[in-house]
C-alpha cells in the first residue's frame, strides 16, 4: 500500500482514530507521518526522567516558605524532604501531602488521580461490585475501540448479572 | 516451569510475561525511612504470612535473608529475574522468598515493603496476575495493607500509586531493531502509556535484541485494561517482527541462513567470548531455533544458556574451577559445552 499524502513511498505508519465514534483511518509512509501535527508523538519521554520536574512546579500551590513546615505526623517527613527524594516516608504522608502532590500525581499518572482497580476485601463487598462494574463499562469501550465484539458482548452480560445482584441487596 | 526452561504462547518472540504488585504496611514507616528494627519486623511478618500455620502457600516458599546470601549468590537472583538489582542495595534489610517452580517470588523492603512478582514463559500476563492475585490475596488477610479509596495501593513512590501493579513482556526483535523499525517504536510506545527498554546492556545500549515493554501509568486504570493494552501491542509488535522475518527469508534465504549457522559456528567454537559478543550471537543463534533454520536446539536451552552466560553464573561457575580466571573464557566453555550436548 501507498502512502496516502505523497503517493510515493509505501506506507509503514496505520493509524485508526476514533474521535465521537467517527472512525477514519490513515495510511502513511513515515516521512508524510512525521509532518503532521495531529500525529506528532515521536518524542522519547521517560516519566522517570522528568521526576524532579515534576517535584519542583513553576508554581508552587501554595506560597513557597509555608510548604516547608508541613511534617507528616507519623513518619517525621517534611514536605521539603519528599520534593529531594521523590519518595513518601509512610502512608500518612498521602493525606498530609494531599494538596501538594494531587497536581503532581496526576502529571505522573497521565491524568489519573483515581484508583479503578482492585480493592482488598477488607474494603468491602459492595464496593467491590461498584468498582467492578464502573471497570467493566470502561473494559466494554475499550472492547468496542478495538472492534473486539465477542469480548464486547462477554463483559456486556456479566454488567448486567452484577446489577441485577446489586439491585437484589447483595 | 519457568520463564528460563519452558516456552509459551508466541515463544517464537516472547521469551516472558511478568506481572509485579507493590503492598506497603499502613502501620510501619516504607523502606526508605524505616529503622533496623522495623524492616526486621516487616520481613518477620512477611514470612510468617508466607510460612505460617494456615497459610495455603505455606510449603511452596524457600526464605532467603539478602543478608545471608554471598554477593554473586544474590546477583544470580537478579540474573534469573527472581530479584531486581534494587534489592540488592540493602541486604541486611532485605529479604526475599521464592517458590519451588520459581515462578514467584515475594522481595521484602525493596522500595517498597512487598514487591511480589510472577514470571510466566512466553505470552501469559493474564495468567501471570491471576496467580499473583491468589499470593495478593493470601498476603491481604494477614496484614494491613497500606490503602486509601481514592488513590488504591500506597507506594513509597508515587510513579507506582494505585494498582501498584507493573505488567512487563519481553521480547526478542532482532529484525525490527535490523530493519531500523525499533527507533520509531522505542518513540512511540511511550506516548500511548507503554514504556519499552533494551533489557541488558548499560544505558540506551540494548544488546542481544531483547526489549521490554511495560505500563507507564499505574492509577486511573485497572489491572485487567492494563493488561489489555499491553497485549494489544504486544501482538502487534510480535506481528510486525514476524512479518519482518518472512520478508527477509524471501528476499536471500541462503545468505540469512548463513549468517545464522556462522553465529552457531563462532559459539560452538570460539575460546574467548565478552558479554557484548555473546549477547549478539546469542540473538542470532536464537533466531535461528525460533524460526526453525537450527533444528536440533530448543528455546528453553537458548534461555538456560543466556542466562548461564551472565557474569554472577559464570563466577559461581568458575569457583569450581580455578584453573581458568577470565571470565570471558569460561563464557566461550560454557557457551560450547551447552551448545554441543
Amino acid at each position: 500500500m501507498l502512502c496516502q499524502e505523497c503517493k510515493k513511498n509505501p506506507a509503514t505508519v496505520h493509524v485508526t482514530k476514533i474521535v465521537n465514534n467517527i472512525k477514519t483511518e490513515l495510511h502513511l509512509c513515515q516521512s508524510c507521518a512525521g509532518e503532521r501535527e495531529d500525529l506528532n508523538w515521536f518524542s522519547p519521554i521517560s516519566i522517570n526522567d522528568f521526576m524532579a520536574g515534576f517535584l519542583n512546579p513553576i508554581k508552587p500551590t501554595r506560597a513557597a516558605d509555608t510548604i516547608p513546615t508541613l511534617r507528616c505526623d507519623k513518619c517525621g517527613m517534611d514536605y521539603r524532604q519528599f520534593k529531594e527524594i521523590g519518595r513518601f516516608g509512610c502512608d500518612n504522608c498521602y493525606r498530609v501531602f494531599k494538596d501538594e502532590i494531587h497536581p503532581i500525581i496526576k502529571r505522573i499518572q497521565g491524568g489519573a488521580t483515581r484508583h479503578t482497580g482492585k480493592v482488598p476485601a477488607s474494603h468491602g463487598a459492595r464496593l467491590n461490585t461498584n468498582k467492578e462494574i464502573e471497570d467493566l463499562k470502561r473494559q466494554l469501550q475499550s472492547a468496542i475501540n478495538i472492534e473486539a465484539y465477542e469480548e464486547a458482548a462477554r463483559i456486556r452480560d456479566r454488567i448486567k448479572q452484577l446489577e441485577k445482584k446489586q439491585e437484589q441487596g447483595g | 516451569m519457568s520463564w528460563i526452561n519452558d516456552t509459551g504462547p508466541l515463544g517464537d518472540v516472547v521469551l516472558s510475561s511478568r506481572v509485579r504488585l507493590a503492598r506497603n504496611l499502613s502501620d510501619t514507616p516504607f523502606p526508605s525511612i524505616a529503622d533496623k528494627s522495623m524492616t526486621d519486623s516487616v520481613i518477620h511478618r512477611v514470612h510468617r504470612s508466607v510460612s505460617g500455620q494456615g497459610s495455603p502457600i505455606r510449603s511452596q516458599y524457600q526464605f532467603l535473608a539478602m543478608g545471608d546470601l554471598a554477593p554473586t549468590d544474590r546477583e544470580i537472583l537478579v540474573e534469573k529475574h527472581l530479584a531486581s538489582p534494587d534489592l540488592l542495595e540493602n541486604p541486611e534489610r532485605s529479604a526475599i522468598l521464592i517458590n519451588r517452580e520459581e515462578i514467584c517470588s515475594i522481595m521484602v523492603n525493596e522500595e517498597d515493603h512487598i514487591r511480589m512478582q510472577c514470571i510466566f514463559p512466553g505470552y501469559q500476563l493474564r495468567k501471570a496476575l491471576e496467580y499473583l492475585n491468589r499470593i495478593d490475596d493470601v498476603l491481604e488477610g494477614q496484614l494491613p495493607y497500606a490503602y486509601d479509596a481514592d488513590l488504591g495501593y500506597l507506594t513509597c513512590c508515587p510513579t507506582n500509586l494505585g494498582t501498584g501493579m507493573r505488567a512487563s513482556v519481553m521480547m526478542h526483535l532482532p529484525l525490527l531493531v535490523g530493519t531500523g523499525q525499533m527507533k520509531a517504536i522505542i518513540q512511540t510506545l511511550p506516548k500511548i502509556g507503554v514504556a519499552v527498554r533494551g533489557l541488558y546492556g548499560e544505558g540506551s545500549e540494548a544488546i542481544g535484541d531483547i526489549y521490554q515493554i511495560s505500563n507507564q501509568i499505574t492509577l486511573g486504570a485497572s489491572e485487567e485494561e492494563i493488561i489489555m493494552s499491553l497485549e494489544v501491542v504486544t501482538k502487534q509488535i510480535v506481528d510486525k517482527e514476524k512479518e519482518a522475518r518472512r520478508r527477509v527469508m524471501e528476499r536471500g534465504r541462503v545468505h540469512f541462513e548463513d549468517g545464522i549457522w556462522r553465529a552457531y559456528g563462532t559459539m560452538t567454537h570460539a575460546r574467548v567470548m565478552d558479554l557484548n559478543e555473546f549477547m549478539s550471537l546469542l540473538s542470532k543463534v536464537r533466531l535461528g531455533v525460533e524460526m526453525g533454520i537450527i533444528p536440533n536446539v530448543d528455546i528453553s536451552t537458548i534461555n538456560e544458556l543466556m542466562v548461564m552466560g551472565q557474569p554472577a553464573h559464570l563466577k559461581k561457575y568458575r569457583d569450581g574451577d580455578t584453573a581458568i580466571k577470565d571470565l570471558d573464557e569460561v563464557r566461550a566453555r560454557v557457551v560450547a559445552e551447552k551448545l554441543r550436548q
